[in-house]
């Protein structure tokens, strides 16, 4: 896939994405990371270095909880899951995500 | 919010931990990146290329993962404070010097505000304070009779406010006094509270042990159904044992059971007074005398506790409402005519009350404001001094702070660790300040005399130092390094401060800093001679007579029974056998000693006269040889003598300003004066036969004030209580022993207690004496702090200059015009100081205007002395470094750069 066809992430949307990724089980970064460019078809860019950052912030908020387990490949990994109040956030960025979408989508079509 | 500072907490005490986890997650990822390249079917090494490249820089990540941890700005912070701590401990000097006068500056602020903590703003130790109300009569102009306390009611009015009022939900009245312990001989005066039945209910108060009263045990004619004691009393007299309830204690001769222990803290709701024995009300008729008959004994405060929904607006509104009542069933039969319309027309209001009440608060507040104002402004000196220091370091530090801002420290970092600096300082200050301000407010306390307060540093005291660091920290810290930061890192650099002479630009904040210093201390200095002259001046006042050599006997006497003629030999005998004591050169019996503070007074006019022409005179009944035991000048007629008695003609000696305006004459001897009738004697007339020059009456800042003296050997109802004064050639402690064997021959069972006359003129004069003491103290340390601000900045200037002094003298400048070139710089700034100073301190005095005596508050002389006075301080500081500018050798000045 050729850079020129990826797009930027929009400002805000990793933390929906990383959310988003990690709903039903437990990743670790590099997984995160791997699930996001293979699901958007590498369509979406987004800068390995970044993640960690936002995941660490996620962390700080109290929406997703992180622990040392063995990965696949046994070795020491950190995974991330999501707590209530992070389940809680997703529901509500999903929420504002759609709507957002929808509006500029209208706006898009008839205007 | 708390998962949140529970992290940040957590990444900055597991610091390592967090790192190395951090730096494991990131390695893992590379690997797992590493593994997929090479999956593809890349080389090893062009697999980690690649991968790098996706991730992007590793530290730069590692510190944004910081930044979003939350640590870096903590972890600024603590960073701050060690350097801090470490730059501060490398200039030992400097730190001493900088927090030793912060300490004391913010100490002697705090001490003040300590005790107007304690006077002014604590809150009484009982339940709900803030729903305390007192009952005051908002007019007092109809009140006739003896006033006991300020704001005080009858206990007729007490009975009927009690009965009308809907406001409240526990209402109580209550008094202080004195109780003699002792049963005879000398007296022993415990301080006395006289509560109404619903006191102690109503404050919620629980004895520690036996009981305390209730409204069961005040009614009239309860005899004296027992004592309650304050804890402390408990504690010194009975050891704090059980036993004490049940002993018996004697008040005024009457035996008295103790049936309980107030708890400790509880003092009473006086201010500066601790209660030890309480009684009821109903025990004053007959602890005391008939007082609660007498509707012209004004002696209870009333207080209540608010109903629950009742605003204290609403409870002021319905005492207004039955005002009208509570008068009008209250009134005294026989009350002066004059007067009744004045008291049928009194109104109730309510006041908040839940700080208590208090005579200290009256007679301190306003000193105590002020000292706080003028010990605030020593503080705003030691400020000025510390950031005239802090400028000086940071010139010296302008390379070091001109690499780091080059090297990309942000602004606000720099600022940040400047100002912490100053926080550390402000800080070790404020503590120490708390520790000396401890011993500094009961060092205070014991100025104030024999007061009671309680001097626990409670949040207010601590949250008043704690701001105090505060802001003497942004005070100090900055506009140095505001200043330091701001100039360019480039031009600073660069230049290495080579110039020949250096812009005005430094010497500009420096300059207004010391013009500051200047004029505050003007104005400090002149208060503190304004106060040290009104104590002189009061000391000096012509009070007219001489109270130095003079003891004050109290007496008591245990006979209530006595007939008046029987009393009026008892005292004549008395007073021949003192005046037989050895050493005793006159002795003379009076009912109001002048400068105690009491006063009696009435209306008076010319007998054939108008009453309309009436005006208000002090009273005062005395013995035969009063003048002469004063040394205060009989100036026409005769002194009262034995033939005076209550048979003869009704006689009055008047003084000169009594003789002046109300008399109209010079000599009024033979004259006759109509005196209004009191609620206890009918209108009376009396023929003055001698004229008594003039002396102060009430305090010793009163003015000459008519007086009309009468005898005692006239009195119909001659009280039981004799103030003697006994004038003496050797000093009056000396006296003591043989006077006491003289009162116990004459009388076994009485009572007594002495006090020399000068003590009580000194004790009148507390207040003046604290604001002369204090303020004098602040002034010369003003003065003093100044005077180092002042050195400290010529210094800086001499230094700065070394170059252009340098060439100068090299051209030809003698020694001589070198100091003088320095001094006229520091003449400059001490004009500019001492002209911004008067104006100051003209507008300060009209403010402290009333506090002064014999003085105006721009009195010229005053301001002249104090502003030489700081001249010549500013002076000898700029002299110091001036001589040493002239001192320089041009060629080690110029070689030198």
């Amino acid at each position: 896939m050729p850079p020129s066809s990826r797009i930027e992430l929009p400002q805000g949307t990793l933390d929906l994405l990383i959310l988003r990724t990690i709903r039903l089980d437990p990743q670790h970064g590099w997984a995160i990371s791997q699930r996001i460019q293979q699901i958007s078809d590498d369509v979406l860019q987004v800068q390995q270095g970044s993640l960690y950052p936002a995941l660490h912030r996620l962390e700080r908020r109290g929406w997703i909880r992180s622990s040392w387990d063995v990965s696949d490949n046994n070795r020491r990994a950190k995974y991330y899951q999501l707590t209530a109040a992070g389940r809680k956030q997703l529901e509500k960025e999903t929420d504002t995500w759609r709507r957002l979408v929808t509006a500029v989508g209208q706006i898009l079509e008839t205007a | 919010m708390f998962s949140d500072l529970l992290f940040r907490l957590r990444a900055i005490f597991r610091r390592t931990k967090m790192e190395s986890d951090l730096d494991e997650e990131l390695r893992f990822h590379l690997e797992r990146e590493v593994a997929r390249y090479m999956g593809d079917g890349l080389s090893r090494v062009e697999a980690e290329r690649r991968a790098r490249l996706e991730f992007g820089g590793v530290e730069q990540l590692k510190e944004e993962s910081r930044d979003s941890r939350g640590v870096t700005s903590f972890d600024n912070a603590f960073r701050d404070l060690c350097y801090s701590v470490r730059v501060l401990r490398r200039s030992p000097g400097f730190t001493a010097v900088a927090i030793l006068s912060l300490a004391l500056g913010i100490g002697a602020n705090t001490a003040i505000f300590q005790l107007l903590d304690a006077i002014r703003l604590r809150m009484l130790p009982v339940r709900a304070p803030q729903e305390l109300t007192k009952i005051y009569i908002t007019d007092m102009s109809g009140v006739r009779g003896s006033v006991n306390r300020d704001n005080s009611v009858t206990y007729p009015i007490w009975e009927q406010i009690r009965g009308r009022q809907r406001a409240f939900s526990g209402m109580f009245a209550w008094s202080d006094g004195m109780l003699n312990l002792s049963p005879t001989g000398e007296v022993r005066m415990a301080q006395s509270l006289w509560v109404s039945g619903g006191f102690f209910p109503a404050l919620g108060i629980r004895p520690v042990l036996g009981r305390l009263f209730t409204p069961a045990d005040d009614y009239r004619g309860c005899g004296v159904p027992g004592a309650v004691i304050s804890y402390s009393f408990w504690q010194s007299e009975y050891g704090g044992g059980a036993a004490a309830i049940g002993r018996k204690l004697s008040l005024n001769g009457r035996s008295a059971e103790i049936i309980g222990v107030t708890p400790p803290g509880f003092t009473g709701l006086e201010v500066g007074r601790a209660f030890q024995v309480a009684v009821p009300v109903c025990s004053v008729d007959a602890l005391w005398f008939k007082a609660l008959d007498s509707g012209t004994f004004w002696w209870l405060t009333v207080m209540g506790r608010l109903k629950p929904g009742w605003s204290l607006e609403r409870a002021a509104a319905q005492l207004n409402a039955i005002s009208a009542s509570v008068f009008q069933a209250s009134l005294p039969p026989g009350y002066p005519a004059v007067s009744v319309p004045k008291y049928l027309n009194m109104q109730l209001t309510a006041l908040p009350a839940g700080t208590g009440v208090s005579e200290l608060r009256d007679r301190y507040s306003d000193p105590l404001w002020m000292l706080l104002a003028i010990a605030g402004l020593v503080l705003l000196i030691a400020c000025a001094n510390l950031a005239n220091l802090m400028l000086a370091r940071a010139s010296g530090r302008d390379r070091e702070i001109a690499v780091r801002l080059a090297i990309g420290a942000s602004r606000r970092r720099v600022l940040a660790q400047l100002m912490t600096e100053s926080l550390v300082i402000a800080t070790a200050g404020a503590g120490l300040a708390l520790f000396i301000s401890c011993r500094l407010s009961n060092a205070l306390l014991a100025l104030l005399g024999s007061a009671y307060l309680d001097l626990s540093v409670d949040w207010r005291v601590f949250a008043f130092a704690c701001s105090l660091a505060i802001l003497t920290c942004l005070l100090f810290g900055l506009a140095p390094a505001l200043r330091a930061t701001t100039s360019s890192p480039g031009s600073v650099l660069k230049s290495s401060g080579r110039g020949i002479t250096t812009g005005r630009e430094t010497f500009g904040i420096r300059g207004l800093l010391v013009v500051t210093q200047i004029a505050l201390s003007l104005v400090l200095l002149i208060g503190a001679l304004l106060f040290a002259g009104t104590l002189r001046n009061l000391l000096h006042a012509q009070t007219g007579f001489r109270q130095d050599g003079i003891l004050i006997a109290n007496l008591g006497f245990a006979r209530p029974d006595a007939s008046q003629v029987r009393v009026l030999s008892f005292q004549r005998g008395l007073l021949t056998r003192i005046r037989a004591v050895h050493g005793v050169v006159s002795v003379a019996d009076t009912s109001v000693i002048p400068i105690s503070g009491n006063a009696w007074s009435n209306r008076a006019w010319m007998d054939g006269v108008d009453s309309t022409g009436a005006r208000d005179v002090l009273f005062s009944r005395i013995s035969p040889d009063y003048f002469r035991t004063l040394e205060t000048p009989l100036l026409e007629g005769r002194d009262f003598n034995d033939r005076d008695t209550p048979a003869s003609q009704k006689v009055a000696i008047v003084n000169e300003a009594f003789a002046r305006r109300v008399a109209n004459i010079t000599n009024p001897v033979g004259q006759r004066i109509r005196v209004e009738a009191t609620p206890s004697t009918p209108e009376m007339v009396y023929e003055i036969v001698g004229v008594a020059a003039n002396t102060k009456y009430r305090t010793l800042r009163d003015n000459f004030e008519p007086v009309f003296y009468l005898p005692l050997s006239q009195d119909t109802n001659p009280s039981l209580g004799d103030q003697l004064l006994i004038r003496s050639n050797p000093p009056p402690s000396e006296l003591v022993a043989s006077v006491r064997r003289a009162i116990a021959e004459a009388d076994p069972n009485a009572r007594f207690s002495f006090q020399e006359y000068k003590d009580l003129v000194d004790e009148s004069l507390l207040p003046e004496r604290l604001m002369a003491t204090l303020s004098s103290a602040f002034g010369v340390l003003a003065a003093l702090l100044s005077a180092i601000g002042i050195y400290g900045v010529i210094s800086y200037l001499v230094a700065r200059r070394r170059n252009e002094i340098g060439i100068r003298m090299a051209l030809g400048a003698n020694r001589r015009e070198i100091v003088f070139m320095i001094l006229r710089e520091t003449g400059r700034v001490l004009m500019t100081g001492l002209a911004v100073g008067t104006l100051l301190s003209l507008v300060a005095a009209s403010f402290a205007g009333t506090m002064f005596f014999g003085l105006k508050p721009y009195d010229a002389v005053t301001l002249f002395s104090a502003a030489a006075l700081l001249a010549l301080v500013a002076m000898a500081a700029a002299y110091l470094p001036a001589r040493r500018a002239a001192g320089l050798d041009p060629m080690a000045a110029l070689r030198d750069e």
